[in-house]
């Protein structure tokens, strides 16, 4: 048996409120439980980590700024099913911390807290013209497909 | 002049009983992570998934576990030692 730490490496995707919940829960909970555990932000997925938690016209050059407003970040984050122009979030914000639930904010500060690895892709940043300074400084760094493969390699994978 | 040097033992407590996954595990690796060798931490928490996880995840990294004990009702308490 392999004496290496246990691995779970997940590729944030969406941007979508509920999708990114799913994706720091599994994060939050197998760092806890002692796994090394990696985010690869692409696409839609780079929203939860922007510096700017709101709609912010981020970007270099018109397009990616427009894109960056109407992308927004975690705050802002609809859901995928059923949003209702943005009403559903906040319905889902509310039970959550009836339920005594964690947020998505507070899951994305305890994925921070426990030392979670978070990578941006370095070739959707590049077409949205974000930089890294855009983004919260807990960023390890930014990489392509074959650093990324290289890192998750012997450990589990899940795309979100 | 007394310089009598006294070390005590250090023990913290964690309440869990109201949290919910992921927070349960995440709250208590948080915990875990600020006991210096020697240090105890007891945890209070629900049977089910916390009561079966907690002792084997604190465990696999490296923590002893001392004690479960059951409080009331659904409540229990392990005791988790740095070594």
């Amino acid at each position: 048996m392999s004496e290496q730490k246990k691995k779970l490496s997940l590729i944030a995707f969406s941007g979508d409120f509920d999708k990114l919940t799913a994706t720091f829960t599994l994060a939050t909970g197998a760092a806890a439980v002692g796994y090394e555990v990696n985010i690869f932000f692409t696409f839609w997925g780079l929203d939860a980590v922007k510096q700017k938690q709101g709609r912010a016209f981020i970007g270099k050059g018109f397009l990616p700024k427009l894109f960056g407003f109407f992308m927004g970040g975690p705050k802002v984050a609809p859901v995928s099913r059923l949003n209702f122009g943005g009403l559903s979030p906040k319905i889902f914000r509310y039970l959550m911390r009836k339920n005594n639930v964690a947020t998505l904010e507070e899951l994305i500060e305890a994925a921070k807290a426990l030392g979670v690895n978070m990578y941006l892709c370095e070739m959707a940043m590049h077409i949205l013209g974000l930089e890294k300074g855009d983004f919260v400084h807990e960023i390890k760094d930014v990489l392509g497909v074959a650093t990324f493969l290289d890192i998750s390699e012997g450990g589990r994978t899940i795309f979100i | 002049m007394n310089c009598q040097l006294s070390i005590e033992k250090v023990n913290y407590q964690l309440d869990i009983t109201k949290e919910h996954c992921p927070m349960t595990f995440v709250k208590t690796k948080l915990k875990l992570a600020q006991l210096a060798k020697g240090d105890r931490l007891e945890v209070l928490l629900t049977e089910g998934e916390p009561l079966e996880n907690v002792p084997r995840s604190a465990t696999e990294q490296g923590f002893t576990v001392l004690e479960v004990k059951h409080i009331d009702g659904a409540v229990h308490q392990v005791t988790i030692l740095k070594e």
